[in-house]
């Protein structure tokens, strides 16, 4: 069943303006429940014009948005709980902190919906785990967490709301490589766990190659690609084109495949690789 | 919604207003209030408007513009408008009740409303023409004499053009702190004035610690350029009086002459 469904969806900026610009154009996507789905595309490809668009908190200029086959503008005096449903971390959340602990920052959102405090008290210990947030720092204000902890606390803060979609929107940037890899890894577990539906929007295509089972290829507004992420990353030279680059270790693998090594194309991860590789190397081709 | 203020937004262009010297317009705009205020009659009012309206078009900014800046005000032109129709002596030409309105009313009125609306529209004017900075470096100048009472007219420049530079900045960040909260379930427009009020807490703590933040780094970067104040310091662009500043004095005389002669030789209105 398609959790999330656009139809000809389209936002125009500044419209009537000389700086009138098309930011989405004509969107048509299905999203089914339970998926992990990467969005990718160049800057300024309407990415984050989109998943705004997907829980509401800009009105498309035309078009519609079906969350579970309503369409989430029916009632406009109701689209707060939409973005209940459809909980967005925005790019740099830990901007968003504001409370004196990190505990009852997590807990803003929850209050929101009008949760007991006993509902409220579980929901921020569970969402703290996900986000791998230390129980210790939950009392701490939350502008004396380090980079990484700020950036869980506020994604904490989006989980703990226990949205049907989660969308995040580049969650890895300005992070280093070893905080990147650990909330890609968390974020993919708590995938797994809560089984429910994840849209991660990102500009790099190694993140969006190790999480996501399907991926949404933006390109000046529109939807370029939406397919399983082996055959988007088997149209490399499309992707080269909209100024995107499939990940190193799969360009790599097909440049071997282009001089006539036996391996298998749409190769994602380095592990994957190497096993591919070795078992070559295993049946002596490399020898000559 | 915050994006439609356009009082003393910046619209880059070539005409030949934009290239004034910024010290010479801000001149102008004192002479072109003073002109204003002392006009006494209609045509002394009629001469003024036509010089400004002649100024907007020689701006080649978008009427719209004028327009948008003049809307935000619209209401304290009608209310003191309205209220100056009321306001006036001699016999009443209508009575409503003890409300009454005399030849002089219609006339306060009309200059009230009048006069707020050039004011505005000239102001409006300097701003659309004139870059922050070049504003903040002709007021530097301008009250440059000050320096004598020890008043520290270099920095309170800096800080004007720092604080104008990071107005769009501001409104940008607000906007997107108040989607991060909208996200979050944040309520902030509806409920009764207390409540809305609070609502806007979740968006104004970010917004100062990001502001208290960016102030900060910012201080870090002038001074990793050696910046200490003021003494010393010279520029890269230097403003002169041109020929186009002279044309523009010559002008500006020219309206003053004739609204002066206005006055002395038309009949002034009753007031």
């Amino acid at each position: 069943m398609n959790i999330i469904e656009t139809e000809d969806l389209s936002f125009v900026y500044g419209q009537g303006t000389p700086f009138e610009k098309k930011a989405n154009d004509r969107l048509n996507i299905q999203i089914k429940e339970g998926e992990f789905v990467g969005i990718i595309g160049h800057t300024g490809s309407g990415k984050s014009t989109l998943v705004q668009m997907l829980n509401g908190l800009i009105k498309p200029t035309s078009g519609v948005v079906r969350l579970c086959g309503k369409d989430i503008w029916e009632a406009p005096k109701e689209i707060r709980s939409i973005r209940f449903k459809v909980g967005l971390v925005f790019q740099y959340p830990e901007y968003q902190l504001f409370e004196e602990t990190v505990e009852k920052d997590i807990a803003y959102g929850p209050g929101n919906m009008g949760l007991d405090e006993e509902e409220i008290r579980r929901r921020v210990l569970s969402a703290a785990s996900f986000a791998g947030l230390r129980q210790e720092l939950l009392n701490k204000s939350p502008f004396d967490l380090s980079g990484g902890e700020k950036r869980r606390a506020a994604i904490a803060g989006v989980i703990a709301m226990d949205p049907d979609v989660l969308i995040l929107d580049e969650p890895t940037a300005g992070l280093d490589p070893a905080g990147r890899d650990v909330l890609l890894a968390q974020i993919s577990q708590y995938h797994k766990k809560r089984k429910n539906t994840v849209l991660l929007v990102s500009h790099s295509m190694e993140d969006i190659a190790r999480t996501a089972d399907r991926i949404l290829v933006m390109n000046k507004g529109r939807a370029a690609m939406l397919d399983d992420r082996k055959n988007v990353f088997s149209r490399g030279d499309e992707l080269e084109k909209m100024g995107l680059r499939v990940p190193q270790i799969t360009r790599i693998m097909s440049q071997l495949k282009k001089m006539g090594y036996n391996v298998p194309s749409g190769v994602l991860t380095v592990e994957q690789a190497a096993n591919e590789l070795h078992s070559l190397l295993g049946k002596g081709i490399f020898d000559e | 919604m915050l994006k439609d203020i356009t009082f003393g937004q910046f619209l880059p262009g070539a005409s030949s207003l934009h290239r004034l010297d910024p010290r010479a317009k801000i001149l102008f705009l004192i002479a072109v209030i003073v002109f204003i205020f002392i006009t006494g009659n209609y045509f002394a009012l009629a001469l003024v408007a036509a010089f400004i309206i002649a100024l907007m078009f020689a701006s080649k900014i978008p009427l719209k513009m004028y327009l948008k800046s003049m809307k935000m005000i619209l209401f304290i032109v009608l209310f003191t408008g309205i209220i100056n129709l009321f306001y006036g002596k001699g016999d009443p030409l209508v009575q409503i009740g003890f409300l009454k309105i005399t030849e002089a009313g219609i006339n306060n009125a009309i200059f009230v409303a009048l006069r707020i609306a050039l004011l505005i529209i000239a102001s409006s004017m300097l701003t659309f023409t004139t870059s922050p900075t070049d504003l903040t470096d002709a007021i530097e100048r301008l009250l440059k004499p000050l320096g004598v009472f020890h008043i520290k007219i270099h920095e309170i420049a800096m800080m004007m053009t720092i604080a104008l530079r990071f107005v769009p900045t501001l409104l940008e960040e607000t906007d997107k702190i108040m989607s991060a909260q909208k996200a979050r379930g944040a309520d902030l427009d509806s409920g009764n004035l207390i409540k809305r009020v609070k609502a806007l807490i979740p968006v104004l703590i970010p917004l100062f610690v990001s502001a208290f933040k960016r102030a900060e780094d910012l201080a870090t970067a002038m001074e990793c350029r050696c910046y200490q104040g003021g003494s010393g310091r010279t520029r890269m662009k230097r403003l002169r009086f041109g020929k186009i500043d002279f044309y523009g004095l010559l002008i500006s005389i020219a309206v003053l002459g004739g609204v002066i002669l206005c006055n002395i030789f038309l009949p002034a209105v009753v007031r």
